[in-house]
This record gives C-alpha cells, sequence and structure tokens, in this order.
C-alpha cells in the first residue's frame, strides 16, 4: 500500500523537527525520514542518549538539543530512523531505504531539511588517512564519545574555536590551531560590527571560547598559509606558513574546517533552482520567505536553504510549515501571518551576526585556488590542474568536465568536489559561478542495490494484483 | 588485536564487546556502536582503498557525504560512519572488485 502524507520532511535536525511539530500542531498527518540512528541532526547528534562527562565537555548549545529531540516523542509524527532517501519523483513520491528494504511513500508537501556539509578544503595531502573534517571529530565526540590525540586543527571558522575548546575540556587539547583569516579580514568586517553588536551573544560565547583555548596554552597561528599535510601513508605532520617563516608540527590527525554550506543534493535532484551567494561564498537554493521553491509543494529549511546555524534553522522550520499548513487549508493565510510575525522577527534577530562572521572568517584563499597538483575530486583522484587543463579545452561548467574525466562521478557524487570545481573553471573561464554552475544531480542520491529496487516492484506488483 | 590509535574513548564501554574480524584478524568492538569510530579506536586508518591510485583512505566527514569510509561488510559495500556494529561481521578494505558495490 502505498501510503499518504501532509507531509514528508527529510532530515530530522533542528529544522527538520521544528518544522514537523510545527506542522502536527496544525493537524496535518506528518512523515519524517532521517538517515541516522537517532534525531538530531549533525548539531544534537546523539543528544538523547549523551552522558554527563560528554555534555560537560559539548556544552549548553549542545545540550539544549535534547528539549527538541524529546519534543518529537509524540503520536501524530511518524518518524522513521536509518532512513535513506534516495529518489523525490512527480514532486510528491518519495523513495527510500531503511535497513536495505526499500518503501516509497506519497506526500501532499515536501521540507527539505538536508543541513550543511563541511566546505571542502582541498589542500595537498588531504586525501591522506587521519584527515577529517573538524566536524567529523565533533561527531566522534558526540556520538562515540571518542577524542582525537594528537591532532592539528587548520582552517577558519567559529567552529574551529568551539572544537579546539572541547578537546581542551576533554583533556587532549590540540597540538595547534592554524587559523586562515588575516587582519585584513578582520578590519573588513568591522563594517558589519552594528550587526554582531544586536547578535552579541554570539560573540560572547565566541570570546569565551578563545580564552579557554588561550588558558590551556594551545599555540595560535593567524593569517597561516601554504597548509600541506605531509605523510607517506597517514599523516605524519602539517605545514604552513605564518607570513614570516615555514613551520612543520608532527601530528597523527588533521582536522581540517573553512565553513560550512548548503547540502543541495536532495533540492538539485528535483530541479530546485540554486544561485551563488557571494557573501557566504557557496550556491543556496531559490526559495520565497516561507522556504517555498519554484516546484509547488516543495519547501527548503534550516542550513540547506542558506547558512544560518541552528536557531535560525529551527525557526525556518517552523516558518516553512506555517506556509505549508496554509498550502493545504489547514490555516488561512492571515492565521499564517499571525503566527509567523514573532518567527520572522526571532530570526532575523539571530542572523544579525551573521554578514560579521562570514566577512571575518572567510574561506582560506589557497583551497579556493589549489595549487595544480591538488586532489580535488577525492573520489575519482581529479587535480585541480586537471580541471584547469578541462577549462583550456573548453570546460564551461561542472556538468562539462564529466566529457573530459570522471570528476564528480564517483560514490559522492560530486559533494565535496563541486564547488571547487565551480570556482576553478570560473577563475579560469574568467565568468561568475553563477554562469559557470554546477554538476546536474541526478537520482538515485543515495546508493541504493538492485535487490532493494527488485523488493520494491515485487510488493508494488503483488499489491496492484491483490 | 590492538594496535596504537590516536582515537581514544573517553569513558571505558559499558556496553558488550563483540568479536568482528577486519581484514581477517580478530578485533572486538562494542555492540551498536558506530563501525567507523569503533574502528578508528581499534586503530584501522585504511578503510579502502582507491580506485585509480590504490591509495589508502580513511573516514573523512562522519556523517554519510564523502564514501571514503567504505568497507565490505560480510562482502556488501557499505559506508562504516553509517554502519551500526553487529556481533560477527566480517569487515574488509573496500578495493574494487573485492565484493559486491551497492
Ligand atoms: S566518513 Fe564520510 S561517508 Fe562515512
Amino acid at each position: 500500500m502505498m501510503r499518504d502524507f501532509d507531509l514528508v520532511v527529510i532530515g530530522a535536525g533542528p529544522a527538520g523537527i521544528s518544522g514537523a511539530i510545527t506542522a502536527a500542531n496544525e493537524g496535518l498527518s506528518v512523515l519524517l525520514l532521517d538517515e541516522q540512528p537517532r534525531a538530531g541532526g549533525q548539531i544534537y547528534r546523539n543528544v538523547e542518549r549523551t552522558n554527563q562527562s560528554r555534555s560537560e565537555i559539548l556544552g549548553s548549545d549542545y545540550t539544549k538539543g535534547l528539549g527538541l529531540v524529546q519534543s518529537l516523542n509524540r503520536a501524530d509524527i511518524e518518524h522513521i530512523h536509518g532512513a535513506n532517501v534516495w529518489q523525490i519523483e512527480n514532486q510528491n513520491t518519495v523513495y527510500y531505504s531503511v535497513n536495505g528494504t526499500a518503501s516509497v511513500c506519497r506526500a501532499k508537501c515536501i521540507l527539505l531539511a538536508t543541513g550543511a556539509i563541511e566546505r571542502p578544503m582541498p589542500v595537498p595531502g588531504w586525501t591522506l588517512p587521519g584527515v577529517m573534517t573538524a566536524g567529523a571529530a565533533q561527531i566522534l565526540l558526540k556520538q562515540s564519545g571518542i577524542v582525537c590525540e594528537n591532532a592539528v586543527i587548520a582552517g577558519s571558522g567559529p567552529l574551529l574555536y568551539l572544537v579546539a575548546a572541547q578537546m581542551v575540556r576533554a583533556g587532549t587539547p590540540p597540538l595547534a590551531l592554524l587559523e586562515t583569516q588575516t587582519k585584513t579580514d578582520f578590519l573588513a568586517s568591522m563594517r558589519y560590527v552594528t550587526g554582531a553588536l544586536r547578535g552579541a551573544s554570539y560573540l560572547v560565547k565566541g570570546l569565551s571560547l578563545l580564552a579557554e583555548i588561550r588558558k590551556a596554552r594551545v599555540p595560535r597561528y593567524v593569517g597561516v598559509t601554504d597548509i600541506a599535510i605531509d605523510g607517506h601513508d597517514k599523516v605524519e605532520g602539517i605545514s604552513f606558513n605564518d607570513g614570516r617563516k615555514k613551520h612543520t608540527i608532527p601530528c597523527g590527525t588533521a582536522l581540517l574546517h573553512h565553513g560550512v554550506v548548503p547540502n543541495t543534493q536532495a533540492a538539485r535532484s528535483v530541479g530546485v533552482k540554486h544561485q551563488w551567494n557571494d557573501q557566504q561564498h557557496c550556491f543556496v537554493p531559490e526559495v520565497d520567505l516561507w522556504g517555498h521553491t519554484a516546484s509547488d509543494g516543495i519547501y527548503v529549511a534550516g542550513d540547506g536553504a542558506g547558512i544560518g546555524g541552528a536557531n535560525v534553522a529551527a525557526l525556518t522550520g517552523e516558518l516553512a510549515a506555517l506556509d505549508i499548513a496554509r498550502t493545504l487549508g489547514a490555516l488561512s493565510e492571515s492565521e499564517r501571518d499571525k503566527k509567523a510575525a514573532p518567527i520572522t522577527q526571532k530570526r532575523n534577530r539571530e542572523l544579525a551576526a551573521r554578514p560579521f562572521i562570514d566577512r571575518a572568517y572567510p574561506p582560506y584563499a589557497n583551497a579556493l585556488a589549489p595549487e595544480d597538483s591538488t586532489i580535488i575530486c577525492r573520489c575519482e583522484e581529479v587535480t585541480a590542474g586537471d580541471i584547469r587543463q578541462y577549462a583550456k579545452l573548453g570546460c564551461i561548467g561542472p556538468n562539462q568536465t564529466k566529457a573530459f574525466g570522471r570528476s564528480g562521478m564517483g560514490p559522492c557524487q560530486g559533494r565535496y568536489c563541486g564547488l571547487a570545481v565551480t570556482e576553478i573553471l570560473a577563475a579560469e573561464n574568467q565568468i561568475s559561478p553563477d554562469q559557470t554552475g554546477y554538476y546536474r544531480i541526478r537520482p538515485p542520491i543515495k546508493p541504493v542495490t538492485l535487490g532493494e529496487l527488485v523488493g520494491l516492484e515485487l510488493t508494488e506488483e503483488k499489491e496492484s494484483a491483490e | 588485536m590492538k594496535i596504537a590509535s590516536d582515537f581514544r574513548a573517553l569513558e571505558p564501554s559499558d556496553t558488550t564487546q563483540v568479536a568482528v574480524r577486519f581484514n581477517d584478524a580478530p578485533l572486538k568492538l562494542t555492540k551498536g556502536e558506530n563501525l567507523a569510530a569503533q574502528l578508528l579506536a581499534a586503530g584501522v586508518l585504511q578503510f579502502r582503498k582507491t580506485a585509480v591510485s590504490g591509495k589508502p583512505r580513511s573516514p573523512y566527514c562522519m556523517m554519510g557525504a564523502c564514501f571514503e569510509c567504505l568497507v565490505f561488510v560480510n562482502g556488501t559495500a557499505r559506508q562504516a560512519c553509517m554502519t551500526e556494529v553487529t556481533e560477527g561481521m566480517e569487515i574488509v578494505m573496500h578495493t574494487v572488485g573485492n565484493g559486491d558495490d551497492a
């Protein structure tokens, strides 16, 4: 039996959870599909099962997610864990697999709350075992209580301070913190300082994290360039230039991070248009104030619609759900607007500090224009030089790279090379990222086995015969 | 088998350790825990070898997006970071032509 829902939400992070709850409160039938074994997204990962010592290390911005996750335990929301959504069809049919068994359901509206991924940071040696994203280190801690010893953190952005401070609290401080933002970035960010002061809680948090890191005497280098990971079969060290001289620090793990970007895979696969955002240096889906895309019934909320962080994500999830309730006739337009007004206000306040943060911590310039020998597509081992060569041969956009080589054709489907390929081609061809475009994403957006497909077909046949 | 690892568990595991095999070597991992995390803590740092150059790789994102944690579990390609440990798992490094690719 094909099951029908008013709303199918994809992703159980703050945006998906809030969206599901708001929609259920308006009387809609809701199915929440999430690929993780427990709700929370990456930010509140495993928060329901955390313990005292982990909570102390991770801090209150993590543990406050518990309330949100627990509010999901209600009869009128069906929540399926471990569900890999691999195809969305005709704007209303969702295919997913749980433990190797495929299912399909139909929805009047779909809310994509697929969150963010870390911006790829292609530097020499970034494919060596022992290199991972700073976010991955956090996931190890949240989910498994595992810390990285002997690690160096490199890149830019507030998350670096958070991860470093958490490592200090865990008794395994990083060997060093290499920051790529420069004094010029800091001065330029001052233009946005009034906004930052309106969102002052973010600044206060950042400063207190820095104080913790200083107190633990973690060596910090700022304005770092020429980051390279050294090693043969694994990370053996990290080298960089701090503006005065070259340094090398022996280490076993390198944690890289220079911001997060919307995970656009699901939205792209259903044909949602995306636009380049210069301030955040990434593509964002084209949506209206409610997160509605140009495709009827398809909404995007949370970091997947533009980076704003967990608080903003929850609020945009609520806004999307209110408009979905209006579309489906559960709310009138004026009722929707009345409920939305305080949420919009809160969201704007939360977003006030964003321009400052974006300008103070831009992506690492060397990783946006990597040297020729650096691998860009990790799956198929295509280098920056290869991509530049494609441009010389007339390649305009990422889709065409597939005619020249295999970039973006591996299992990650370009998730960790797409933005870099766009930027390299745009620079080489001297056209904008918007004109350059992005990979065309086709389903399945997650691998699905033949067995799963056959199983699905058999159930459908059986049902139509009955 | 326990190899030196830069990944350390903060608390002793209070759940059951179960026997699995990685590339034919016996390992004890914590049941129900994340497979990628457990392998890292057990000192495994080569999860797959690339098709092009045969270079080793290890988990990069831990959130199901990069596919660097691919291993064969009982003959089927799986993302270790999206898999929970169960007793008796036969885990093998992922190389092309070494098992069933999803
Ligand atoms: S580590 Fe990236 S998919 Fe598993």
